[in-house]
């Protein structure tokens, strides 16, 4: 009896004992988190939340707290949900030195500022691959102009920010050779010369139309992120950099050498003075800018063939080199301007620095030594200090404008909060799972609404139901209004997300487009109403002027169409209500269809292969007879002579006068 | 010949201010909702005009084949504000003129002219609701689409509010004060009488 009760004895402790379990992600959540981010059914949420689209090449739009999906923005990938790339119109948008190229990989945003602030005008977001710059106007939520740069191996290191939208930053991811030349692949060509380039992009701040105002050529390294200075170190630009090592192969090991890489700190303020002063050098490249117009509705390409460079290794004192651990990713500016906060990927600290201190090395000379000619500061000299052990693997910090710093930690997967002043870790919270970037509402500006912090995610695994071996991002939601990180909310996101944006809803919504007055329809082909619709031959071109309102397209049977033609749509949406696009789609079309906002003019090329009859029809639900919205193209064999004539309703057809 | 009292002449200032109201403000007003329309549709009727969502509603209509809504249409836009001004120097008149009779002519021009601008708005809005085309592509039978003159009513999806706009608003006060005044003017004439 007694072994009986002995060894239920232990079993009983061993089931107690394995009781015991790890920490789950269940038990994250907490309390009322899903009321803090309940939007009932008709509010708005509070916030824009723009986020980069990663390798999908678009920008998504969601709205937090609920973390809905809005919209997604094509920006540099072709987007077939709605003609962008495929129409005629937005083609040019694509254009590049190197041809149409319909895709990019899009890491980082920026919402354009006043005196520090989102002012709600534009954001700007990076093509990494292709380097380019989008700027996409916040009234129309459509990307309006893209400028290419020259000069550059990988738009990375982009389109940070000045306080007043002076300039939109592009550096270069990877160190190439310059001015289109072409070099041997090993480290003395390396060395000789691969360069890394700054482009700062001035803004026109009545247009938004974007320039390459300068580029400053620095030694080959790779620059990773930026931020502009603020407040007192406004007029500055903070770049981290990695393989200072200039390796040109197995990066990971040969580029992870070096106890400290840098931060590249440089005045603009005195490039611009240099520049003033022609002491420029202007370099013959070529490059594209795509504008699109709102009045055409169409975007034209332009050729630009020179830029103006300023070399920091000939050209003295407004470049330096702040010593950083370890491969930095983030290079961050907190709200008042005065510390830069350094995240070494591979640090097991995190550096502050001091921009007082900064500039009191620069003034008393405590350089250490020289990059290529450039003076680069001793560490302890501009070091506020050093955040101990805050986790594994620091990428990215935003602030939430009470002297609270927030980390991202890539290996720990997870945020660490510390104090700015005396660099104490507060809290961590676990991200699911590996944290890139992560965005604290109007964290990068002067005045973070502080509120929220974001976390954006590589890798989601058994988050949620699974989708066979691909699977999405994610985001987490946490609350930062207590003393302790709260997550709120857990959701997939499209493309991956790197860096977003955040604005209060307040700031746009009002000022968001509803329709285009067709008034000011300025597009060639234009079809102002009806009675001016038609269709007109000139060779083997043959270009539809049609209308679209509810429920007919205009005209709605055409004839005449020969193989070998190439036949323009041009589509206009004669409706002026809110939310009445039409679509238009044509059976076999090797592009795309097209989706036309109301008082706007579209137009998709299509080639017939064979002779036939082509059913085309409206693809947006507009009304109750949207299914009836449709017609006919008769397509005849080359030659046959059909005279070409069009009409919808009338008995007669009309033909060519 | 009976003169005005001192408030006969007091009210017709006012009902020729009010009056000059239509110039400033619309008299009708015509509100649509519907599920899909949340922020609501609107049209509102001058004595000269027809201002509003009026391409929306043109838009909408041209599925139950009503005939689309043109301000060229209306001669009533040029004979309205003539007769309202008529109506104006009337008053002006009645005042100069200063006789009780005057008042009581001016008053009767008024509610003629009301009444008759009423039934005028009805016949168009029976002439819209009824008139359809026969080839819509939406027939609801037996289903008309008059507007209410005044009030509200439900025509298939849509809400529809008819009332006065501020303008018509002061044009009722003004013919609240003339029949008003009216009664008050035959009463004290009957008093001194007796």
């Amino acid at each position: 009896m007694n072994c009986y009760k002995i060894l239920l004895l232990g079993i009983s402790a061993a089931a107690a004992f394995s009781g015991c379990k790890m920490k789950t992600t269940e038990t994250a959540v907490s309390g009322d988190a899903a009321s803090k981010v309940y939007v009932a059914p008709g509010k708005y949420d509070e916030f824009y939340n723009f986020v980069s689209g990663g390798f999908s090449g678009q920008v998504s739009v969601y709205g937090l707290p609920s973390g809905r999906l809005l919209r997604v923005i094509p920006a540099f990938s072709q987007n077939p949900e709605n003609g962008y790339g495929y129409n005629e119109e937005t083609k040019p948008m694509l254009q590049t030195s190197q041809g149409f190229i319909p895709w990019d990989d899009q890491h980082h945003l920026a919402l354009s500022q006043t005196n520090g602030e989102h002012d709600g005008r534009w954001i700007f977001a990076n093509a990494n691959n292709t380097p380019r710059v989008a700027r996409i106007d916040l009234k129309t939520f459509k990307t309006t102009e893209i400028l290419e740069l020259p000069n550059s191996g990988g738009n990375h290191s982009s389109p940070f920010i000045t306080e007043n939208t002076e300039y939109v930053i592009a550096g270069t991811r990877f160190a190439v050779p310059i001015a289109d030349k072409e070099a041997a692949i090993n480290n003395e060509s390396f060395k000789a010369n691969f360069k890394s380039t700054v482009s700062f992009i001035g803004v026109n701040q009545q247009t938004g139309q974007m320039g390459v105002s300068f580029q400053v050529i620095l030694p080959g390294m790779d620059l990773d992120l930026s931020r502009a200075g603020k407040g007192p170190s406004h007029g500055w630009f903070f770049f981290s950099t990695y393989n200072t090592e200039q390796a040109s192969t197995l990066l990971e090991v040969n580029a992870s050498q070096k106890d400290k890489d840098f931060i590249v700190a440089v005045n603009w303020k005195k490039a611009e003075e240099y520049i003033k002063a022609g002491k420029g050098t202007k370099m013959a490249t070529q490059y594209y800018r795509n504008t699109y117009n709102e009045e055409t509705h169409s975007a034209t390409s332009e050729l630009l063939k020179e830029v103006l460079t300023l070399d920091p290794t000939v050209i003295k004192d407004f470049v330096y080199m702040i010593p950083c651990p370890k491969s930095p990713h983030g290079c961050d500016v907190d709200p008042t301007g005065e510390y830069i906060v350094g995240s070494g990927k591979l640090a097991a600290l995190i550096p502050v620095f001091s921009f007082q201190k900064f500039t009191q090395a620069i003034q008393n000379k405590t350089f250490e030594g020289d990059y290529y000619g450039i003076p680069v500061i001793k560490y302890e000299a501009a070091l506020h200090g050093e955040v101990q052990k805050p986790g594994l693997g620091p990428l990215h910090t935003e602030f939430d404008g009470k002297g609270n710093a927030y980390t991202s930690m890539f290996l720990s997967s997870e945020i660490v909060k510390w104090n700015i002043k005396d660099l104490k870790v507060l809290d961590r919270v676990p991200t699911y799972y590996s944290i890139g970037h992560l965005m604290v509402p109007g964290g990068d500006t002067k005045k973070p609404y502080g509120k929220y912090v974001v976390a954006y995610n590589k890798i989601t695994k058994d988050r949620y139901l699974p989708t066979g071996p691909e699977l999405s991002q994610s985001a987490q939601l946490y609350s930062i209004e207590g003393d302790k990180m709260q997550l709120l909310l857990d959701y997939p996101t499209i493309g991956e997300p790197h860096y977003a944006q955040a604005i209060a809803a307040d700031k746009i919504k009002n000022q968001s487009v509803k329709f285009f007055d067709i008034n000011k329809n300025k597009h060639p082909f234009v079809a102002l109403g009806e009675k001016n619709t038609k269709v007109v031959r000139s060779g083997n071109r043959v270009d539809v002027y049609m209308t679209a309102i509810r429920s007919h397209l205009t005209p709605d049977n055409i004839e005449g169409v020969e193989l070998g033609d190439e036949v323009y749509f041009h589509v206009t949406n004669l409706e002026q209500d809110w939310d009445i696009p039409h679509g238009f789609a044509i059976k076999h079309a090797d592009n795309a269809e097209l989706l036309v906002m109301p008082g706007e003019t579209n137009t998709l090329k299509f080639v017939p292969k064979k002779a036939g009859v082509y059913p085309f029809y409206c693809t947006d639900f507009c009304s109750a007879l949207h299914q009836e919205m449709q017609g006919y193209l008769r397509v005849s064999p080359k030659g046959a002579g059909v005279p070409l004539k069009w009409r919808t309703g009338e008995p007669e057809a009309k033909t060519e006068k | 010949m009976k003169k005005m009292t001192v408030w006969a002449r007091i009210s017709a200032v006012l009902v020729i201010a009010c009056v000059a109201m239509l110039w400033l403000f619309p008299m009708w007003r015509i509100d649509l909702a519907a599920s899909q329309y949340p922020e609501g549709i609107s049209m509102q009727i001058w004595i000269n005009d027809i201002k509003g969502d009026v391409d929306i509603i043109n838009g909408l209509n041209h599925y139950i084949g009503m005939r689309t809504i043109h301000k060229a249409d209306f001669r009533e836009f040029v004979y309205l504000p003539i007769a309202l001004a008529g109506i104006g120097i009337m008053g002006l008149v009645t005042l100069l003129w200063n006789r009780r009779s005057g008042y009581y002519i001016w008053t009767a021009c008024f509610l003629v002219l009301a009444f008759v601008s009423m039934y005028d708005f009805w016949k168009w809005e029976y002439d819209y609701g009824h008139n359809l085309n026969p080839e819509a592509p939406i027939k609801v039978p037996g289903m008309a689409y008059q507007p209410p003159l005044i009030g509200y009513k439900k025509m298939l999806n849509f809400h529809a509010l008819s009332q006065p706009d501020i303008g018509g608003w002061f044009f009722i006060a003004a013919g609240i004060i003339l029949v008003g005044t009216c009664l008050y003017e035959w009463k004290r004439s009957k008093k001194k009488l007796a």
